[in-house]
């Protein structure tokens, strides 16, 4: 009996076939791929799993074996229920897998809202005798939200509010901060869904496949590893090391330094990626770095041994990049080498709709408009064809704000053009963000406005 | 300060008592923070070695706390006050100190003649006093003659030797500072009586003087030389001009008449420039033959035999077997008349990075170009290195310019192609801002070392071409300017552990310069250290001027705390450090045009930081500087513009105006350089 190896799935299920059938676990209609273990063959799912019911008996099978699972990577926050009436005003309730739905959710969040989850709450008893005991105590809470504090390396989400809904522990109007957890399910109730927000649900539930992407962008003395997901650039890890430069007849400590500071990545590469999760690792580089770095790194493995990185020698990709700053990160993943092999991931898409914008911006200058007003007049000539806006915009707790850029989303929608929000933690958003978070590439020349750009630079001052 | 508040409250009668407790003892009774002394240590030194002598912080704190203190008088009284001084001044020169001027004048109600009869008569009677204290001290004879040629002495040749001692006579003396000058006024009335006869004319004649040479020196005496030596001029800035002068004839000397140059070699990848000078060292003798017989072994097993020159500068492993310079390779020659640094900056692409760290450092750039065919197009190109390495330089301050047109031999040496060559680079050179004057063509062969040392012998060379060689074009080079006279800046370009304690640094002097012993301060981590050692070209010397390629040996810091790009500097005067700041850009030929966000990375001397452009302020005129746009939507190819950028962490910079080597920059995106500035304003 063979026992498969680790398997890329988080929450995968194992089953053996015969040549012809498999036993799907039983839940199978909430997995979405099947993976043949042997052959390393990947398949989607595309029709619903029938029930097979428990396993039958583990001499039937033969051979090869397929486990069932959700890829890792694509985890996917699931909802539960969606009740929203026709004036807008309406609660949601969702489930929480990965990192990446905590952003989401941060994103979803606002002043006002009312958020019911699961927490713990730290109780003051005390017994007839006057004797005063805590207890820590797993309950329901209903809050109505003030504060909103996403941390993006470690992707916890802290809600601060006060409690709305009577509760055996908590007083009403008491305050306390939930930190949503995975796997949890939370209630989320507005008093205005928008369609922005609507999206984004739909969005962050979209089981499309997607890859995660490590990458490592690197030169000499200084590197960055990234964990690229749909929606979030993290930095796993910055390494900064002194080198050396290169004298007359020493040439010791040079390569001394590249060498630690090579032993530095690699530790790090082993300790922040996960091979079960990551599809791909881009290696960028300026120069030779890249090559030098990956036979290093390659040689270390075979003379320590190391499966876990000759497993996945085939997942590191080699790309050009000018230097090893994190921004540089936007050329690797626009690099053709890379798109063909991830097809087409959300954080190269933005890459390539902010490179749109600026070559129109060098060729038509008046078909390129970047600043809220401007746009808005554009807008208004019905002449928005890509409306580049960045997610940051609509974390705005000023609601009047907020409603601004979710009518220019809509009245964008209605005269046929297209809407890419992008992701403020990728560094095309970053880019974008500072940019005054809004973009429009036009459909026809508009001539361009007086300058009223005061508006946009006092925001800056 | 306790001083002050006694002079406010002033009781006039007092003085003289007063004064005399000063004379004896106040040691303690007024304190001045190190740092303070320190601030004040230069003001009255005339030769660096003095600088231990603690006494002379204190007598110019004490100095500008009674001039504040006179401010106390109505406005009449303090123009009397003033023109009394002049008066007193005149006659007694700066070697009385002021306080006892101003107490004398407050005292004789602003008559000039009574209050110099007072300080007169308060001299003499000082002078006693002093010299029964000398005796002790020194036990030998202490006329005022004797003491003066001691002076005189030390005044003549000032060795380093003589302070050390001074300073172990400081214990006693630290509290007579005034009687200290006293001593020395003494000295001056025994020799003339009258007062008509200023110190200035004292100190002359006294330079007259023989000498008998002694080693023991009382500080007062040393103390009174100060004095005198002051005199005449505002003590701060003789304090350093004397200084800087000796910096100047020292160098003079240590140059022997030769010039030092900083030269960078620069040109697309492969057109040979480590090949040219790696030949030009091996001709000149600084390879010895069996080194060079070595490469050239190592190299033909390598299977590149034609690289065995560039092995000379392309020192690592990695460079020798990609047969591509990637770090700046830095080595020293002399010409007749110049000591040359040499840089050897890479032409690839990708170590842009590196070629500008290089070139930030050089003072003139030799551009070498591959003459044979399509080889020179494709470098000259857009995406060719020719152009940029051009820009880049001329952006980055050097103005001479020789171009090698190298691997002449690979196109028979025929002129057609030479002119091609030269009328096309001249075009581009002069819109790149060289002159025309400045530029100057040679045919080279770098493989085959024709016209690197010597004029060629080839027929084929010399039948159309009868201008330089290429090290006679390195040799008539102008010098540049230094500014030896400005505050200590370095920049550094390399951290690195050396044997023994401390760690080392190396860089390029900008400005000022540097002495082993001095206390330096490291910006951004805005820590001070002390200067160890100095090493020029891996020889220990004393001390280093700017111009110079220096490595220093420092101490009383941590070695992590310092990064390349680190600025060292005089800490009394030290570089700015900020993260933001506005500079005019002028743009080059981009793609993509440039708008506010958009990042950038800053390359300023050896520093490389990610930067965003926060906002664009205005277009200029190209000529004119006046502002043609304001608040302009982009930046496309060929403008000029203010902006203000922002960089992740903080930066040390000078503003172009004040240091112009220091105010320059380049930016570059994405693996192009897209813009040279210079910073304007720093804002905090």
């Amino acid at each position: 009996m063979l026992v498969p190896p680790v398997p890329p799935f988080k929450n995968g299920l194992f089953c053996f076939v015969t040549e012809s059938w498999a036993i799907a676990p039983t839940h199978a209609p909430y997995l979405d791929l099947c993976v043949c273990v042997g052959g390393g063959l990947t398949f989607p799912i595309s029709s619903p799993i029938p029930y097979f019911g428990e396993e039958t008996s583990r001499s039937t099978c033969r051979g090869v074996h397929f486990c069932f699972g959700r890829s890792v990577g694509e985890a996917r926050m699931k909802l539960v229920r969606k009740d929203i009436e026709k004036d807008n005003a309406g609660q949601v309730t969702l489930i929480p897998e990965e990192a990446e739905d905590m952003w989401h959710a941060y994103n979803l969040l606002q002043v006002g809202d009312s958020l019911r989850a699961s927490t713990f709450r730290k109780v003051q008893t005390e017994s007839s005798t006057g004797s005063v005991g805590s207890n820590r105590i797993r309950t329901t809470l209903t809050l109505c939200v003030e504060t909103i504090d996403f941390d993006s390396q470690a992707c916890q989400l802290r809600v601060k509010g006060t409690n709305i809904q009577e509760n055996e522990y908590v007083k009403m109007g008491a305050y306390h901060t939930i930190e949503l957890e995975p796997n949890r399910q939370f209630t989320l109730a507005k008093k205005q869904w928008d369609s922005v927000m609507l999206d984004r649900i739909e969005q962050a539930c979209d089981p499309g496949w997607s890859a995660d992407v490590a990458a490592v962008v690197m030169q000499e003395g200084l590197a960055h590893v990234c964990l690229v997901t749909p929606s979030m650039t993290l930095t796993r890890a910055k390494i900064e090391v002194n080198i050396p430069r290169k004298r007359r007849g020493n040439c010791s400590q040079h390569d001394r330094a590249l060498e630690r500071f090579y032993e530095q990545v690699m530790q790090a590469i082993q300790r922040h990626i996960s091979f079960d999760v990551v599809k791909c690792v881009l290696v960028a580089s300026p120069g030779f770095v890249r090559e030098q770095f990956c036979d290093y790194m390659f040689q270390q493995a075979v003379k320590t041994d190391n499966k876990l990185l000759l497993e996945n020698r085939s997942k590191f990709l080699q790309v050009h990049a000018s230097s090893g700053h994190k921004y540089a990160l936007k050329e690797a993943l626009c690099d053709p080498a890379v798109t063909s092999r991830l097809a087409d991931t959300k954080a190269a898409g933005e890459v390539k709709a902010l490179d749109d914008f600026y070559k129109m911006l060098q060729h038509e200058p008046d078909r390129a408009f970047y600043g809220l007003k401007h746009v808005e007049k554009a807008n208004e000539a019905m002449a928005i064809d890509t409306l580049l806006i960045s997610d940051e915009l609509f974390r705005h707790q000023d609601v009047a704000t907020r409603s601004r850029y979710v009518k220019l989303v809509d009245s964008v929608r209605e005269n046929m053009g297209t809407v890419r929000f992008f992701s403020s933690l990728h560094v095309s958003g970053e880019q974008l963000g500072q940019l005054t978070g809004v973009a429009a590439i036009l459909r026809f020349p508009v001539a361009e406005l007086s300058d009223q750009e005061d508006e946009s630079s006092s925001e800056e001052d | 300060m306790a001083r002050h508040r006694n002079v406010r409250g002033y009781n006039y009668d007092e003085d003289f008592e007063e004064d005399d407790v000063y004379g004896q003892s106040v040691e303690d009774d007024y304190c001045i923070s190190p740092s303070t002394a320190a601030q004040f240590i230069y003001s009255r030194r005339d030769n660096p070695p003095f600088a231990e002598t603690e006494e002379y912080g204190y007598k110019d704190t004490e100095h500008s706390n009674y001039s504040v203190s006179s401010h106390q008088l109505t406005e009449v009284e303090k123009v009397q006050l003033d023109s009394c001084l002049d008066h007193m001044r005149e006659l007694l020169g700066e070697s009385v100190p002021e306080k006892v001027m101003v107490e004398a004048v407050l005292n004789s109600k602003f008559d000039v003649q009574q209050a110099l009869d007072s300080v007169l008569a308060q001299l003499s009677k000082q002078d006693t006093k002093i010299k029964n204290e000398d005796t002790v001290i020194s036990g030998k004879a202490t006329k005022g003659k004797n003491r003066d040629s001691q002076t005189t002495r030390i005044e003549s040749d000032v060795v380093p030797k003589v302070t050390k001692m001074t300073v172990s006579g400081k214990k006693q003396s630290t509290g007579f500072e005034v009687p200290g000058v006293n001593a020395e006024e003494n000295g001056h009335n025994a020799l003339t009586p009258q007062k008509g006869i200023s110190a200035g004319d004292g100190s002359a004649n006294l330079g007259i003087t023989e000498v008998p040479s002694k080693p023991a020196l009382s500080s007062q005496t040393v103390q009174a030389l100060e004095e005198q030596t002051s005199a005449p001029t505002p003590m701060k800035k003789s304090g350093k001009a004397k200084q800087q002068i000796d910096v100047k004839a020292e160098l003079e000397k240590r140059q022997g008449g030769k010039h030092w140059l900083n030269l960078v070699v620069i040109g697309h990848v492969d057109a040979g420039k480590s090949t040219l000078m790696g030949h030009l060292l091996y001709l000149l003798g600084n390879v010895n033959k069996r080194t060079m017989h070595k490469y050239e072994q190592e190299s033909k097993k390598a299977g590149k035999a034609s690289f065995a020159y560039a092995w000379v500068l392309d020192e690592t492993g990695e460079e020798r077997e990609r047969g591509v310079t990637m770090d700046v390779g830095m080595t020293k020659f002399e010409t007749q008349t110049k000591v040359i640094t040499l840089m050897d900056a890479p032409g690839h692409k990708d170590f842009i990075p590196n070629m500008i760290t290089g070139a930030a450092q050089a003072d003139v750039a030799i551009l070498v170009v591959d003459a044979s065919r399509g080889e020179f197009e494709a470098g000259f190109e857009t995406g060719g290195q020719t152009r940029e390495h051009g820009l880049l330089v001329r952006s980055l301050g050097v103005t001479q310019l020789a171009v090698a047109v190298n691997k002449m031999d690979q196109v028979n040496w025929k002129q057609e192609r030479f002119l091609e060559i030269v009328v096309k680079l001249g075009q581009f050179l002069k819109q790149a801002g060289f002159k025309e004057s400045d530029v100057a063509y040679i045919p080279t062969s770098g493989l085959g070392g024709e016209n690197l040392v010597t004029r060629s012998q080839s027929s084929e060379l010399t039948k159309w071409y009868e201008g330089k060689c290429l090290l006679e074009q390195i040799d008539s080079f102008k010098p540049p300017q230094r500014s030896v006279d400005k505050p200590f800046r370095l920049c550094v370009s390399d951290v690195f552990k050396d044997q023994g304690s401390g760690f080392c640094v190396t860089g390029k002097i900008e400005a000022g310069y540097v002495q082993v012993g001095d206390r330096l301060l490291a910006m951004p981590p805005n820590e001070t250290c002390t200067v160890k050692g100095i090493a020029l070209h891996d020889e220990p010397v004393d001390w280093a001027a700017a111009g110079d390629h220096i490595s220093l040996t420092l101490t009383g810091m941590d070695i992590i705390k310092i990064k390349v790009g680190c600025v060292f500097c005089c800490p009394k005067e030290p570089i700015k450090v900020c993260m933001r700041f506005r500079a005019r850009l002028l743009i080059f030929n981009i793609e993509i045009p440039i708008t506010k966000g958009f990042p950038v990375l800053l390359h300023y001397q050896t520093v490389s930081e990610p930067a965003t452009i926060r906002r664009l302020l205005s277009v200029l005129h190209k000529s004119t500087g006046e502002v043609t746009k304001k608040k302009p939507k982009c930046l496309v190819k060929g403008q000029n513009a203010l902006i203000e950028l922002e960089t992740q962490r903080p930066i040390a910079l000078e503003l172009y105006k004040d240091f112009k080597e220091l105010g320059r920059f380049m930016l570059r995106y994405s693996g192009s350089t897209i813009a040279a500035g210079v910073v304007t304003e720093i804002k905090e």
